[in-house]
């Protein structure tokens, strides 16, 4: 198989529709639709208004992809498509999707996981990953801690958070400051021409015998919200710069402090941070500021790979075809709590797959006919 | 002409081959559950079977609805890929129409399928099988005095023999059906519905929980 095969990957798990197109670690195309703003006014993703994008989307996104890298579909080494984690309908139309246009095209299709294309996507920006490679994974709904000896074959869980994601606790807290969804970007701006330290908040899961890698974002979101409440019914001002500063670097430290000592643990030297909240710009300044220091190299790709995007599931692909894996089949499931452990979903026999991690996730998840 | 046919609007995964005069091959699966696993298997059994290969057909079908949400997405998201790969038109059928057509009924009935949450997707037909008005979503219940006294198919009626004492199969949609009722109006230069979803509900606007936590702890 080609050395530098050219992937299509289709990425449907929350609310962006994304089709990217890739050769070997060389992006082609990054095309994307978003439902954020359907979602706004709810405060968070409702997975029936994204599956509904989705659909629409869909085929239209995948012809501006092929458009945007000048290649014809004939000439597609594999299609990869994200199969989990993520929202069940929402999955289901990609992984749809991805079949009709495998089997049409007669091409290989390859399942792959949400979390390990977050961290392949940084191929395509710094080459080649490193092996293994660190990675802290931080956005709306994740945030995990993982080691990837191979990211086509084996990636393993170092922590995760416990309660609250990092970028849901940004959702959260600009809502209590009335500041809209998504929280992320706009907490960033004000918090430039705030006081970091004007508040200590407090930093979760930081004691010497808490776990080591695991985040917990929930005590530090109800602490900024009881510290708003307060000034409120006090009758005083809410320094809504010096606020979202010292909420944000609460987050920040907790999550690059971890990350270094997993790196140093583990004798990893570089760390690749990803996700939506990676382009946080204090994360990112003291992340480099702290690996800097401890001697590891910082790989963060541009802000638009570390969102939701095509293009990270066709580098994973591309890397599935690189290295030989075995395709999917045509009964590939969507499967909205894919392991991070299953860095893709092979073909061949599923003797009762079973999964021993909770499906709560969704609303009507128990049938996907409902 | 060569038609691919699908519908996954109901708890049949259906698939069917038509060439305009007859069904060339068919397949249906019933499991409300697994739509995405069932309907490209289904789609190469029916090929094979027929000794043809995908870019053989120039046009493909797609059951609309109403049906509920998650399943019918996976036979429109298909068949518009299929469209978009081959450059052959996609033409969408109400899925009831496909119901009512396989009934062959002479007198005027009823079709209603399981909308799920204790209601029904329905439809009046007249004698010659032509619909009457939009197809709607209803509790059986209140939708009692319309459909007194008429015989009703599909597994909505089945399903409230109180509101539907004439209820009688087919109980299942059959993608054979919908492509030939398509190839009939094709062959009349009739028009076919776009292919887009007939939801009929709005979408539950609710924000789950701990949306997106998904790593494994
Ligand atoms: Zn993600």
């Amino acid at each position: 198989m080609a050395d530098e095969p050219l992937v299509l990957g289709i990425e449907t798990s929350c609310d962006e529709t994304g089709v990217g197109i890739v050769r070997g670690t060389t992006l082609l195309a990054d095309a994307i639709a978003s439902s954020v703003d359907e979602h706004a006014r709810f405060g968070g993703v409702v997975p029936e208004v994204a599956s509904r994008a989705h659909l629409e989307a869909m085929v239209p996104t995948i012809e501006r992809a092929l458009t945007e890298a000048g290649v014809t579909a004939r000439d597609l080494d594999g299609i990869a498509v994200t199969a989990g984690p993520g929202l069940a309908g929402a999955l289901l139309v990609g992984v749809s999707a991805a079949k009709a246009y495998a089997y049409a095209l007669g091409k290989p299709l390859y399942g792959v996981n949400h979390l390990a294309s977050h961290i392949c996507v940084d191929q395509l920006e710094h080459g080649p990953l490193p092996e293994p490679t660190m990675a802290l994974l931080v956005s709306g709904g994740h945030s995990s801690l993982l080691l990837a000896p191979d990211i086509t074959a084996d990636v393993r869980p170092m922590g995760a958070t416990i309660d609250d994601a990092a970028g849901e606790a940004f959702d959260k807290i600009a809502r209590v400051l009335d500041l809209g969804f998504p929280g992320g970007p706009v907490i960033d701006r004000l918090a430039r021409e705030g006081d970091p330290e004007a508040i200590a908040f407090p930093r979760g899961l930081t004691g010497p015998r808490d776990p080591a890698y695991d985040f917990s974002f929930s005590g530090l979101k109800t602490a900024v919200a009881r510290w708003i409440e307060a000034r409120r019914h006090a009758g005083e001002e809410v320094p809504v710069r010096d606020v979202a500063a010292s909420f944000q670097e609460a987050v920040a430290d907790v999550l690059t402090r971890k990350a270094v000592r997993a790196c140093q643990d583990e004798g990893v030297d570089h760390l690749m941070i990803g996700g939506g909240v990676a382009a946080n710009s204090r994360l990112r300044a003291m992340a480099a500021e702290r690996c800097e220091r401890a001697g590891i190299r910082l790989r963060v790709p541009r802000p638009k790979l570390c969102t939701d995007n095509g293009a990270m599931v066709a580098a994973l692909g591309a890397e599935m075809v690189a290295r030989n894996r075995p395709a999917s089949d045509w009964e590939l499931s969507a499967d909205s709590s894919l392991p991070v452990t299953d860095p893709h979903v092979p073909g061949g026999p599923h003797p009762g797959r079973v999964h021993d991690h909770d499906h709560v996730h969704e609303i009507s998840k128990d049938n996907l006919y409902s | 002409m060569l038609l691919l046919a699908v519908d996954t609007a109901t708890p049949a995964v259906t698939v069917a081959l038509h060439d305009g005069d007859s069904v060339v091959a068919e397949s249906t699966r019933v499991d409300a559950r697994r739509h995405g696993e069932l309907l490209l298997p289904s789609v190469d059994r029916v090929l094979t079977t027929a000794g043809l290969a995908l870019d053989a057909v120039t046009g493909v079908v797609v059951g609309v609805g109403p049906g509920p949400y998650t399943g019918l997405r996976v036979g429109l998201v298909t068949a518009a890929t299929f469209g978009s790969v081959l450059g052959v038109p996609v033409h969408g059928v109400c899925t009831l129409d496909g119901l009512a057509y396989a009934a062959g009924l002479q007198e005027p009935f009823t079709v209603a399928t399981d909308a799920r949450r204790k209601e029904v997707y329905w439809a009046r037909y007249d004698g010659s099988g032509t619909r009457s008005g939009e197809p709607a979503v209803d509790r059986p219940a209140d939708i009692a005095g319309q459909v007194a006294g008429l015989p009703a198919v599909g597994a909505g009626a089945l399903l409230y023999p109180e509101v539907f004492p004439d209820a009688r199969g087919p109980e299942h949609q059959s993608a054979a059906a919908l492509a030939a009722l398509a190839a009939g109006k094709l062959a009349a230069g009739e028009e076919l519905l776009p292919p887009r979803p007939l939801y009929l509900r709005r979408p539950d606007a609710q924000v789950p929980r701990n949306y997106k936590v998904v790593t494994p702890r």
